[in-house]
């Protein structure tokens, strides 16, 4: 089992000191316990690969055992993100609609939700979250049911950025879905639909492509978001750089490799998204190009 | 025109009666065949029930209507009554409430007391599925058409088909190119709404509205956002479907077409229905009605 303190993966620390045992896993948790492997982090780097101690100088093999291990962290951010976009969408549009078209207790329920998850940063939510909330369903699960549940940091950035996500991507919607003729929902209503179909049938598939432009910006801005999550121990780029930088005390180099990964993973991600939009294209509807 | 259209030839004359006013039929739920709704079997005493427009039995019966939106007192107390086959016009200045009336009677916008009854059954007693059923069988048609702009032509008409109805895609399609073509529209079934013109557009909505089988349809100044060359194809649609037999309440300032299609005219202003006749008898030079008045400066400006 793991052993407290001895951790890398965590920033918790300086981040400077000596390499712990090769042997040990840096996914440690907060419990101390070693997780089974995430699929998306990759193996650890292996510290015999790596120099003794910061002031040796580094030959080209370390350095690409270096650059290969903050590479593979995009395996983490890429999840986080796919995650956490999916996540607020799937809160983002049934809060759009209801706040148009929904009844209005359920309306004002999401107002106070809106409210609070774009009031606080998403480094406080990030610790309200995986300490807070995670502890306690932790402790309760072992106290009532006497499982050890193992909640990990990934997942618990996973559902702040979520969250957080969600409640930005609601008021984009419903930007949409105000930009569209009442009318549409009128039709759809006078032709019998019930409110729900008229919703998911007429209404979002117009308000979608409307919100495109403001989708992707909010893919682009949670992305680069994500990089607090390193604060929790989520093994993605930032924190793999951030103990790569500290380790050899080769900062510069090791943070412009981050910036180039964040720019390419924006960029990837900005290109798909603009390929999808010219794809669900429809004449007449959101601007032409 | 009149020979693309089988449906509304085939419907029976005006004053027939489609179930009965008594409303036997709780069920009213359609099948998928086209006017199966007017053609089934008269209730008991349809066959007694006398001819004309003027004294067909009522299909829809508005009793009573108000609405307050805003602080403000949009429709006062309106009653109305639309016999089966019917068409009467409503006219008035604008503001007058004529498409809040509209609304109300769709239930679009549930009107503060009053009550709707279709075929006898009262609207406000509907539970909200019932209110859906409801809608469908009055169909709307819209001045701004409303057309669902990320939907083809043929889709358009195929969405209420598949999503209301629970048709099979290809039935809903086939049914959808019926439909347009009755509006001589089968050739732009699969242009989206932008790459219409205006009177197209009107059709498709007109199209739209009738693939539900509508007992009875609302149409709510459907030819003011039209130029002038447009107007006429639209009007003649609702020609074509007033002489098959359908059931109409529409709101227009088109004068002259009103005025020798429909047996009544309703005027509305501030939010009631202030007169009520034949067009002859509102519109007799000297009748010094509030309608003739209106009705003249709308023909001076249209220029006849």
């Amino acid at each position: 089992m793991g052993r407290p303190g001895a951790g890398y993966g965590t920033v918790s620390g300086s981040g400077a000191g000596p390499l712990p045992d090769p042997e040990l896993d840096p996914e440690r948790t907060r419990a101390g316990r070693i997780p089974r492997r995430c699929f998306l982090s990759g193996p650890s780097p292996s510290a015999r690969r790596l120099p003794a101690s910061p002031l040796e100088p580094m030959d080209f093999w370390q350095y690409l055992e270096a650059v290969l291990y903050i590479v593979r962290g995009s395996g983490y951010t890429a999840g986080l993100i796919l995650g956490a976009m999916s996540l607020g969408l799937a809160i983002g549009l049934p809060v759009a609609s209801v706040q148009v078209y929904g009844p209005r207790w359920l309306a004002r329920i999401f107002r106070v939700y809106v409210w609070f998850f774009r009031g606080i940063p998403i480094v406080v939510l990030l610790f309200l979250i995986y300490f807070g909330v995670y502890s306690a369903a932790e402790n309760f699960a072992f106290e009532r049911f006497g499982l050890r549940l193992d909640l990990s940091p990934f997942s618990a950035s996973l559902l702040a950025l979520g969250l957080a996500s969600g409640a930005y991507q609601s008021q984009i919607f419903r930007g949409a879905i105000l930009s569209l003729p009442r009318g549409q929902y009128t039709a759809a209503m006078s032709l019998g639909f019930q409110q729900r179909l008229a919703l998911t049938r007429i209404v979002l598939p117009q308000a979608h492509r409307v919100a495109h432009p403001a989708w992707s910006n909010e893919y682009s801005i949670l992305l680069k978001d994500s990089a607090v999550a390193y604060i929790l121990g989520t093994l993605e780029i930032m924190a793999r750089t951030k103990f790569m930088a500290a380790y050899t005390y080769k900062h510069i180099p090791f943070y412009i490799l981050a910036g180039l990964l964040y720019f390419a993973l924006t960029w990837l991600g900005v290109r798909g998204l603009r390929f999808l939009e010219r794809k669900t294209r429809i004449p007449g509807l959101g601007h032409e190009f | 025109m009149t020979a693309s259209l089988p449906g509304a030839g085939a419907r029976p004359a005006p004053g027939f009666a489609p179930g009965s006013a008594a409303g036997t039929s709780p069920g009213r739920v359609q099948g998928p065949a086209p006017d199966s709704s007017p053609e089934g079997p008269p209730a008991s005493g349809a066959a007694s029930l006398p001819e004309g427009p003027g004294l067909s039995p009522c299909l829809l019966q508005v009793c009573g209507i108000s609405k307050t939106m805003g602080g403000k007192l949009l429709l006062d107390n309106v009653s109305l009554t639309l016999g089966a086959g019917e068409l009467k016009v409503l006219i008035g200045p604008s503001g007058g409430g004529k498409s809040t009336l509209l609304q109300c009677i769709h239930f679009l916008t549930p009107p503060d007391s009053g009550d709707v009854l279709l075929d006898g059954e009262s609207a406000r007693e509907m539970s909200r599925r019932n209110i859906c059923l409801f809608r469908r069988e009055i169909g709307m048609i819209f001045q701004d058409f409303n057309l669902f702009d990320h939907l083809t032509a043929r889709d358009n008409v195929a969405v209420a088909l598949r999503r209301v109805k629970g048709l099979a895609k290809k039935a809903a399609y086939e049914r959808a190119l019926s439909e347009l073509d009755r509006v001589g529209l089968s050739s732009k079934a699969l242009l989206y709404p932008s790459q219409l013109s205006g009177g197209q557009k009107q059709r498709v909505s007109i199209a739209r509205a009738l693939a539900m089988d509508p007992k009875v349809m609302l149409l709510d100044e459907p030819t003011s956002a039209l130029d002038p060359e447009l107007i006429g194809e639209v009007l003649k649609v609702i020609q074509d479907l007033h002489d098959g037999g359908m059931t109409m309440l529409m709101v227009t300032h088109q004068v002259g077409f009103a005025r020798h299609i429909t047996e009544e005219f309703l005027f509305m202003e501030g939010g009631r229905i202030t007169e009520r006749g034949s067009p002859e008898e509102l519109l007799r030079e000297g009748s010094g009605s509030r309608t003739a008045d209106f009705c003249s400066k709308l023909s001076e400006i249209q220029g006849g």
